[in-house]
This record gives structure tokens, sequence and C-alpha cells, in this order.
């Protein structure tokens, strides 16, 4: 079963790489960018076949490593 | 002083930590891999040094923190041991849940590699013991992912219950403004654990304990060490 994490900085918390980026795409003359947050995504594959196990399972990775849930946020699409 | 230094792959500075220990204490100070389970008898201090432990991957810190040694040294700490994390080995401390916060990107988004003075807060603690209340020392920084960030609830009880240990300041004492390197909360350079057992700090002042490289205002915080236990 292939899952994908997507771990996002939380609102409010200042992203200096996004900014970073943002600047960027306007100096590259691509309009309309009102503003840009970079997060991080993981694709996993996961052994089991049982949805509600492997959402638990990728529960706990996110809680325990993926993400740092001081500053961010996490999604898990299964 | 019986201290352990713990090296995980891409720690770079235990060497200039071991030398700071031995100079101060006396006795060189065990060196343990990441993967060890145990803390030697009757460690008195573990160290968790600079350097770029896994490469910096995932987040600074986020994979050493989970290691099978921090476990004994999560153990140590809540037994009242001392535990010093310095420049990668804070990040370390935050990320493995015995600090509060976390370090992000610097401000400007530039490494920063450069001689720091920093402010003193309080001279009552096991680490801080040589120095004066509000002295102001110089010693270095070189990191990029130095910006202390918490939430407001956690930095009220940091300043509340006299938990910064260092703040970024220029050569006359002024904390912040341009002496703040990296956009750190309230320009906070390092912070303590609610019982004042564990600091974490971003500075290196194991690199300035020789007079010949810059200076020895980084000795303070070792001699301390060496005579709290």
């Amino acid at each position: 079963m292939k899952a994908r994490v997507v771990v996002t900085l939380k609102s409010g918390v200042l992203d200096p790489q996004g900014k970073a980026i943002e600047g960027a795409l306007k100096s590259l003359g691509v309009d309309g960018v009102a503003s840009v947050r970079q997060g991080k995504v993981f694709d996993v594959e996961l052994a089991g076949p049982d949805a509600s196990a492997a959402k638990a399972q990728l529960q706990a990775a996110c809680e325990k490593l993926l993400a740092n849930t001081v500053i961010e946020n996490y999604q898990i699409d299964l | 002083m019986k201290a352990a230094v713990v090296v995980f792959p891409g720690s770079n500075r235990e060497g200039d930590m071991a030398r700071a220990l031995t100079q101060a204490t006396g006795r060189a100070p065990s060196m343990l891999w990441h993967a060890d389970h145990e803390l030697p008898a009757g460690t008195d201090l573990v160290v968790l040094p600079g350097g770029f432990s896994y490469g910096d991957y995932l987040r600074c810190g986020a994979i050493a923190g989970r290691a099978a040694i921090m476990d004994a040294v999560r153990a140590h700490a809540a037994r009242g041991g001392l535990v010093l994390g310095v420049c990668n080995g804070f990040q370390i401390l935050c990320e493995s849940g015995l600090l509060p916060g976390v370090l992000m990107r610097n401000a400007n988004l530039r490494f920063v590699c450069r001689m720091q003075h920093l402010k003193v807060e309080r001279n009552d603690t096991a680490f801080t013991r040589q120095y004066a209340k509000g002295q102001t020392i110089e010693v270095c920084i070189a990191h990029g992912e130095g910006n202390y960030e918490a939430d407001d609830a956690t930095i009220d009880r940091l300043e509340g219950e006299g938990l910064v240990a260092f703040r970024y300041c220029d050569s006359a004492g002024n904390v912040g403004g341009e002496a703040n390197p990296n956009g750190s909360r309230n320009d906070i350079a390092g912070i303590y654990s609610d019982r004042r057992n564990v600091l974490g700090l971003m500075p290196h002042p194991e690199n300035l304990i020789d007079a010949l490289v810059g200076g020895t205002d980084g000795r303070g915080l070792f001699e301390s060490l060496a005579s709290a236990a």
C-alpha cells in the first residue's frame, strides 16, 4: 500500500525559506504569487494491506519522527 | 567530574569538546557511540557536541534525537544528572524533548561563522558559577539553524522561570538588535531545563579555551562544571 505524508509549517511560524522562494519567483517574473510556504512530502510504502492499521502506523511515524509538532502539521493520504 | 561525550555519525566537534573537558576536569571524558545503550557507571555529565549529525537530514538533530543512547541520556537527566548540548547538540536536545522549542533556519538564510558576544543571564547554575551574573563573554558561533523559536506560552515560561541561560549581545553588553545573528526569539542563545541540569546553547565555548586561538572566555563554563561534581 502506498501512502503520502505531507508535512507543513504551522501558520504563524516564520518560514525564511518560503520567503526566499517567494522573492525568487517574483524576480523571475512569475506573476500573481501572493506567498509561498515550504513543506516536505514523504512517499511511504507499507507492507500490510489494512488501511486503518496503516493509518495508525503513519500517525505514529509522524508523531515520533517525520514532523516536529512544535512547528509542523502533518497530513496522511492513503 | 566524570564526563561522557556522545558521538553521532556526522558529529565534528567532539575532539574540541574532549579537549575543553580534559583541560578543566583533569581527566579525559569517555567517548560514547550513538548506538550504545548505557552511560558508563558514575557519569556526572553527558555532552552532545556540535556537528552535522546524520547530515542534518529531515531536520537538524531529528534523527540523532531518537538514537539508542538518547534513552540513557533522558534517564540521566531525569535523575538530575547534568547534560550539555552545544550547537547541533542543542538541536538534538530540542528534538529529543529534553528542552522545549526548536532551532529554525537563520532568519537571513545564511550560515553564520564568527565571533559573538553573549550575556550570562545567571551564575547560580552548575554551568555558570565561574562567571559573574550579567557578564559579557566572547565565544564563537557557526550555524545555519540557530534561530530559537517556541510558542508564546513557552517563551513566557522560560523568561518567567529564569531558564534563559545566554543571550546574544554586542561587546558593550547591549542585548539584541544587530548583535542577534540569527533572528532568535528574545535574543536567546541558550536555555536551561526546568531544573537547570540540562543546558543547550548554539555558541561554542569549547573553542575558546586557549589564548593561542582567540581567547579563553569559554573556560568558565567547563570550570563551573568541573567544580559542580
